[in-house]
Order: C-alpha cells, then structure tokens, then sequence
C-alpha cells in the first residue's frame, strides 16, 4: 500500500531526494507530476495551498502535509522501521551533526541548486554569484575528509539531503575535480543497494561476468 | 565556421509560456536579441533597435537574421487533428548546435544514456537500416530504424520495438516523425552561439490520457539525460572531416548528416579540417 502521495517534478533534485529515499528504504508511494517547468504549476492556488512557498517536493499522507524536504526524510526514516539507523541522534555529537549536515543541504539547493536552473532552464537569478555560493558550499562538503559518512559510521538521511546537489553541480559548471572526497561519496551513494538515478546521476556501470 | 549560411535560417526562440513571462534577451548566431509580445503581436529586435521578421509555427516564435532567409519547413504530419501538441520549454545546453542534433539522431547511445526507458542492455544492436539525402527538398532522411526499447513513450505499456523514421528539414532541427499515425518528437535548436545552444523539444502525439506534465516531464527526463553527455563531447564543435572519427554502421545517419552539413555550406558549429 502507498505510504503517501509525492507531487514530484523529474528534475528536480529535492524531488529526487525522495525518490531516491523511498527506492532505498523500500516505501511505496503514488506520485503526481507536477509541471514545474516550462508550466509554473508550483506556484497555481492548488499548489500553494499545500505548500505556501511554492517549492516542491509535497508529501501528502493522510492528514499530514509536508513541504520541506528534510522534514520529509526524516518522517520517511521514521515510517521505514529503521529510524535509528537512517536518523542517527542518540549522542549529542550525532544530533549536532545531523542538523549541521541538514542545513547544508538547504544552502547547496540555494546555491548549486538555483545555478543549475539558471545554466539549464534560465531561471532569472545571478547564475555567477550563486556558482561561487555553490562551490563555498561544496567546500564545506570537506567536512567529509578522512570520514565516510556525514554523520556516524553508516548512510544517514545527511547524505540522502546532501547528494542531489553535490552530485549535480557540473550542470551549474562546478565540476568536481578539486574534491576528492566528494567524488568517494558520491560513489559509495551510488553503491547503495536499491539506488535509483536521474537525469544527471548516473549508476554505476555494473560489470557483467 | 559560416555564420553567412546560418543567418538566412529561421529559429525558434520562445514559447507561449516564456512570452507569459514578459521581455527577455536572448542570443542568437553570437547577437543579443529580445523578444516580448505575445503570439498574436511578438516583438523580436536586435539591441539597436532593428525589427526581426517573425512567424508562429508549431507553438513556437521564430525570427531569422538573414536578409534573404530560406522558407521555414513544414511539419504536415504535425498540423493533423487530433494529435495532442505538448511544446516542452527549454533547456539550454553547452554544446555546438550542431552536436545537439546530432545526439538526437544517434541510436546506438539509447541503452546506455536512456538505461531501461529507450534502450536496455543485453538489446544494444542497432539493425541495418535505410540513411538517404533527398535532393528534391534537400534533407536528411533515415527509414527502417528499428530498435528494441523498454518504455519508447510515456503511454507505452512495456518493450516493443519501435519503428523510426528520422528527418532533418535543416541544420538546426531533428523531427523523427516514424509512421503515419505515430507520434513525432522534435527538437527545435536556438544556436546562440557555436558552442551554446537553446534547445526547444516539441511533440505531437497520439496520446490523450497522459496529463500535459507527465508528457513534458518524460521528454524532459530524457533530453536531460543527455544533456551531461552533449556538455562533455570533445572536440566541441562538429567535426566533418571524415579522418577525425571513426563511424560504425549505426553511426550512418550521423555520417549522412556532417556530409549533408558540409555539401550545404552550413557549418556554424562545425570544425572542416583537422584541429
């Protein structure tokens, strides 16, 4: 049975977080496409009304509505069973962590995220500033360095909320040559059993023997 | 290099929805131009102030640069009642104009860029097909394309092999209109400069249940598939000397394509000789 309806757009990175964390943690869902571009439809009365800032990714689950997308994976972390492994905040440091990762991936939507629109879609923001945004949050990405995991020993939702735009940023044209690090994450990710790809991510090419 | 050739073409450069939007500049053949208005009184200018002719043709605005521009192609399949026309916006892409088409005309990438939706591993042979430039209206045509493949559209219930048609009206502008009676899925390019390209997909198809955003979203998903590809292929511009790669048989409609490019003079976007 479904858990919950997601009004999804396919390239959206935030909605990918969510497809992404469903395939991963086995929950079914119903999704409704939602024509973010070239139709605007986020920003329609019937949208707003489910979610007053006009983003997207929505869930909606009976009587719960959520707009924020890391609201989102945790409440899916709770719904899969496995809360404690996919939402790690029994110690201090982990709960601080957590919330640290979190933010960030707000910020790289707001950088990486709205360079890739401008350089894709030609959304009216200043596509250079939010580059140099992107790569001061990629940067901060190295908070990875000699860890393999944003927070704890294992894959949490940090990284679920981290990946889609890490991973995207050479649509914006911030490669990821500088950031070892990053890329080692990345593919540990793309490891993941059950890991699923958009336009822009790609799988791992498995080798057939 | 030949943007002589290129000026006397005629591009799209917006939809109804970026018209909503209101004034935007744009680039074409390397020039800033602006378009505003709406379908039924556009406005396209140089940023002198010079009026751009215009016409509206399969939901799109086009304008030429070019003093003497060639007609603008037909579509007639396009035009028929009952088809649902889905304009699907654009996307802009750091690629040559020219390698844009090119990508789209291409087969053999389908199981390896579009996994499990045009194409599927262990079904990656492309089968000997048809490739002809007809000299009567001068275009490119391949017939007799077919290819197994996974979810070939959004209406599609599972695999079948589907049969292609492939047609280039100009350099600019790839139309696989496969059968009467099947759908036609076009890319119309906006060269803005010889390695940036706007690109504006365009369908008209035999599809009246699946909602308007879920036929965007479905050629979106696979136009920006390629998208990193087209952004990483190197040389950047269009290679036509035929020693610079080396084609497979499935690669023929490709070769037929630089050959057709070069025969016109059309080379905006391309590289002649060695590098």
């Amino acid at each position: 049975m479904a858990a919950f309806t997601l009004y999804d757009y396919v390239l959206s990175g935030n909605c990918y977080k969510i497809r992404l964390f469903a395939s991963l943690t086995g929950l079914a869902y119903d999704s409704v496409a939602v024509d973010f571009y070239p139709g605007f439809e986020h920003r329609s009365e019937e949208m707003l009304a489910l979610s007053p800032a006009g983003t997207l990714p929505i869930i909606v689950a009976g009587e719960q509505v959520m707009a924020e997308t890391n609201d989102m994976l945790v409440w899916m972390a709770e719904q899969s069973g496995k809360g404690a492994d996919w939402y790690p905040v029994a110690t201090p440091e982990d709960a601080a962590n957590m919330q640290q990762a979190l933010a960030l991936s707000s910020r790289l939507t707001a950088s990486v995220g709205l360079a890739r629109l401008n350089a894709m879609l030609d959304w009216p923001v200043d596509g250079a500033a939010k580059r140099a945004e992107g790569l001061k949050d990629l940067r901060e990405l190295r908070r990875l360095d000699g860890c393999k995991w944003l927070v704890g020993e294992g894959p949490t939702v940090a990284d679920i909320a981290c990946f889609p735009y890490a991973a995207l940023s050479p649509d914006s044209g911030l490669d990821h040559d500088g950031f070892p690090s990053i890329r080692e994450w990345l593919y540990q990710i793309r490891s993941l059993p059950g890991f699923i790809t958009m336009p822009g991510i790609h799988a791992l090419h498995e080798l057939r023997g | 290099m030949s943007r002589e050739h290129a000026l006397n073409d005629w591009y799209a450069v917006a939809d109804a929805n970026s018209l909503k939007r209101g004034l935007a500049t744009t680039k074409l053949l390397g020039e800033d131009i602006t378009v505003s208005g709406s379908f039924d009184a556009p406005v396209v200018e140089t940023t002198d102030g010079k009026r751009l002719p215009t016409q509206v043709k399969f939901d799109h605005l086009w304008t030429t640069l070019g003093a003497d521009p060639r007609p603008l192609f037909d579509i007639p399949e396009g035009d028929e009642d009952g088809r649902t026309r889905v304009p699907c916006g654009m996307v802009r892409v750091k690629c040559s104009p020219l390698r844009a088409v090119e990508n789209f005309l291409d087969i053999a990438h389908f199981p390896f860029v579009h996994t499990d939706v045009l194409g599927a591993e262990p079904h990656t042979e492309v089968e000997p097909y048809k490739v002809e430039i007809r000299e009567t209206d001068d275009e490119v045509w391949a017939t007799k394309v077919k290819f197994f493949q996974p979810q070939a559209a959004k209406s599609a219930g599972g695999g079948i092999t589907t049969d292609y048609v492939y047609r280039v009206p100009a350099p600019t502008t790839a139309v696989p209109p496969k059968h009467e009676a099947q759908d036609i899925i076009t890319i119309f390019v906006q060269p803005r400069s010889e390695t940036e390209c706007d690109v504006w997909p365009w369908m008209a198809l035999y599809d009246f249940e699946t909602p308007y955003a879920e036929l965007v979203q479905f050629q979106q998903l696979i136009f920006l598939q390629d998208r990193s590809i087209l952004e990483n292929q190197r040389p950047v511009r269009l290679p036509l000397d035929p020693k610079m790669e080396i084609p497979t048989r499935a690669d023929l409609t490709s070769v037929a394509y630089r050959r057709w490019l070069k025969k016109r003079g059309a080379l905006y976007g391309a590289s002649e000789g060695p590098l």
